[in-house]
């Protein structure tokens, strides 16, 4: 397996993951239901905000809320994913999304150490908000195991690239540029509030 | 083979050759015969796959042992889940079912469940037989179907044989991190498609 170690190991994965479906075997929507599904949280700033800054703030906070963070986001996500699949209303989404990107923006930009269980829970009331408004903007005629499948890796590798960012955090500059980081997520949170606010009509 | 299981063996093909019927259409030609028609089929239905790959996982962060047990028991289980579905008229599978397998193998590699030898087995060999059998029952009552089911386990057999093996030898942290985060993804996909099985589709 040494020739599938590293860097070439990710690229596999990353091709294998973007490579669509034989289409003489799969049904009619289920390669597109993948792409949708994977391409839907990096196509929307807001997601991509918040769950960039999830993996920043995990870097911030070392282990373990580096891989607990990450790994709760998304399994409470598909929570409210699976509440947005089942028509379940929950008021307010887009609110919830922007804060999630004002408050997780402000725990990089202050470096906020909050007890690993509060910073779980916090990030999972978020992460409903993001999982229902998936779920309920889940085309018609997909597949939703390969949707689902597609937002939920893209989603983990968004949290990936805010680990990866956070590396720097070990030198006094890095430190600087994510809480810097983090100022920018909380700024675009408070443009997205404005704009759910009505603020853009 | 044996002598004297030749002319038992080949009566028997013959007689499903001469008894057969047209392939149901849920196994689709890959131009190479019904070997690589069924092994492709395990490879291109994620709802196969997936499930098999997290019981790779699982049994590769619990060692070589959990490892071998899973290498063997579960084509085993899926070779006669699958045999047993050909006799059977074609079913479809229960979403809620196959979702709640996503949930459980994902949620249990995820947590890095301490699962004892024995609970391995009975997993192993529940997860082939479910996902046999319902492989089996689609294929119809022919020769090429027989072929199909032993292209299919062969996947089976050949994709625990890398998952495990790579995952077993696994020993920094970080990479045994990452086996639960792709846990985690699987079963929050599993939780998103009980929601989608729910809501009836």
């Amino acid at each position: 397996m040494r020739f599938l170690s590293g860097s070439r190991g990710l690229a596999a994965g990353c091709l294998a993951a973007v490579t669509p479906s034989a289409l003489a075997h799969m049904q009619a929507g289920q390669a597109t239901g993948f792409l949708t599904g994977f391409l839907h949280p990096i196509s929307g700033l807001d997601h991509v905000l918040a769950m960039v800054a999830v993996g920043l703030w995990g870097a911030q906070l070392g282990a373990p809320a580096i891989w607990v963070l990450p790994v709760a986001f998304p399994l409470v996500m598909a929570m409210g994913g699976m509440l947005g699949f089942l028509g379940v209303p929950i008021a307010g989404i887009e609110y919830g999304i922007a804060a999630s990107a004002i408050l997780l923006g402000a725990a990089v930009a202050f470096e906020l150490r909050l007890p690993l269980v509060v910073a779980a829970l916090l990030i999972g009331f978020f992460a409903v908000f993001h999982g229902h408004a998936h779920g309920t903007e889940l085309p018609p005629g997909q597949s939703a195991l390969l949707y689902s499948m597609g937002f939920v890796m893209a989603t983990g590798c968004l949290h990936a690239v805010g680990i990866a960012i956070g590396v720097v955090h070990r030198w006094m500059w890095g430190q600087r540029l994510l809480r810097a980081a983090g100022a920018v997520v909380l700024v675009g949170g408070v443009f997205f509030l404005w704009k759910a606010l009505g603020g853009a009509a | 083979m044996s002598k004297p299981r030749l002319p038992s063996c080949a009566a028997v093909i013959l007689t499903l050759a001469l008894c057969s019927r047209p392939a149901e259409a849920h196994l689709n030609s890959s131009g190479m015969g019904p070997i690589y028609d069924g092994l492709m089929h395990f490879l291109t239905s994620p709802e196969d796959l997936v499930p098999a790959l997290a019981m790779a996982l699982l049994a590769g962060l619990r060692g070589a042992t959990h490892g071998r047990r899973a290498l063997f028991t579960l084509p085993a289980a899926w070779l006669l889940g699958s045999l047993a579905g050909l006799a059977a008229a074609a079913t479809g599978g229960n979403a809620v079912v196959a979702a709640l397998w996503f949930l459980l193998m994902g949620g249990l590699v995820a947590s890095d469940a301490k699962v004892s030898l024995r609970l391995t087995t009975i997993l192993a060999a529940l997860l082939g037989l479910y996902h046999g059998y319902f492989n089996g029952s689609g294929m119809g009552q022919s020769v090429s179907a027989i072929l199909g089911v032993v292209g299919l386990v062969s996947a089976v057999f050949v994709l625990i044989a890398l998952a495990a093996a790579f995952v077993v030898q696994l020993r920094a942290q970080w990479a045994r991190i990452a086996v639960r985060v792709a846990g985690s993804w699987i079963a929050a996909s599993g939780l998103l498609l009980l929601g989608w099985a729910l809501r009836g589709g």
